[in-house]
């Protein structure tokens, strides 16, 4: 199962982003490789609407769960609608491989 | 220590905060209390027409559960009918699909889709997980 984490570089030693649409980098997570992937995000400077293009974004890759600090309104209906797990971590002095040992 | 009670499922909250009767001497006799999932309960058996075991099914229950939940449902309404007292509607076990939830154990908040099977922390897999109400 893919999750993804919203960072803040493209490094397991980057912190955690806590913003969702506007977050600097994704990192894929695959559980059952255990692969890594670090993903730009295009949205990252959008005048608008980011929060629902990186949920569109989101199901694209197929991912199943979500790590950021928070979701707007409308990115929580679309991930909501589409089943997609979304956790929310409300510490940005965490480093994504902090998380990811969490995880695992 | 009894067994942890299993939250109840419910598809859609009542439309409604509850029900007053009219025509009554006295003012106000006190309140009757319908949880979410006792409103879900009649909803689902005597509305959708669904047998018991449909209904279970869909509220992640077991079958006597429902039934229990079924007729607590009947005799709070019927209570209020006969006595005239007021009908509200509270939240009670229930678990509704877009619900919110905190693991005591990392301070995670999540959601729960349909598809998750496992009901612990997606983060740090404890169980001591609990809803969060808003």
């Amino acid at each position: 199962m893919k999750t993804l984490i919203t960072s803040k570089g493209d490094s397991t030693d980057s912190f955690f982003d806590l913003r969702f649409g506007r977050g600097q980098y994704f990192c894929i997570y695959d559980d059952e490789s255990g692969k890594l992937e670090f993903i730009k995000n295009e949205n990252a400077e959008a005048q608008g609407g980011a929060g629902t293009k990186t949920s569109e974004k989101v199901i694209e890759l197929g991912v199943k769960k979500v790590i950021s600090g928070d979701f707007g309104p409308k990115a929580k209906d679309l991930l909501n609608r589409f089943g997609i797990q979304m956790v929310i971590i409300n510490n940005a002095n965490k480093t994504i491989m902090d998380i990811i040992r969490t995880l695992s | 220590m009894p067994r942890r009670r299993r939250a109840r499922k419910v598809v859609e909250p009542p439309s409604f905060k509850g029900y007053r009767p009219y025509g009554t001497i006295n003012r106000s006799r006190g309140v009757v209390e319908l949880h979410y999932e006792e409103y879900e309960a009649i909803k689902l058996a005597d509305y959708d027409m669904m047998n018991h075991q449909e209904a279970s099914d869909l509220m992640d229950v077991s079958r006597p559960t429902f039934a229990r939940v079924y007729e607590t449902a009947r005799r709070k309404i019927a209570r209020a009918l006969v006595e005239g007292k007021e009908i509200v509607s509270v939240y009670g076990n229930a678990h509704l699909e877009n619900d919110w939830f905190e693991c005591t154990a990392c301070d995670a908040k999540f959601t729960m889709p349909h598809a998750v099977k496992d009901k612990s922390c997606p983060l740090c897999k404890s169980d001591k997980i609990k809803t969060i109400l808003h």
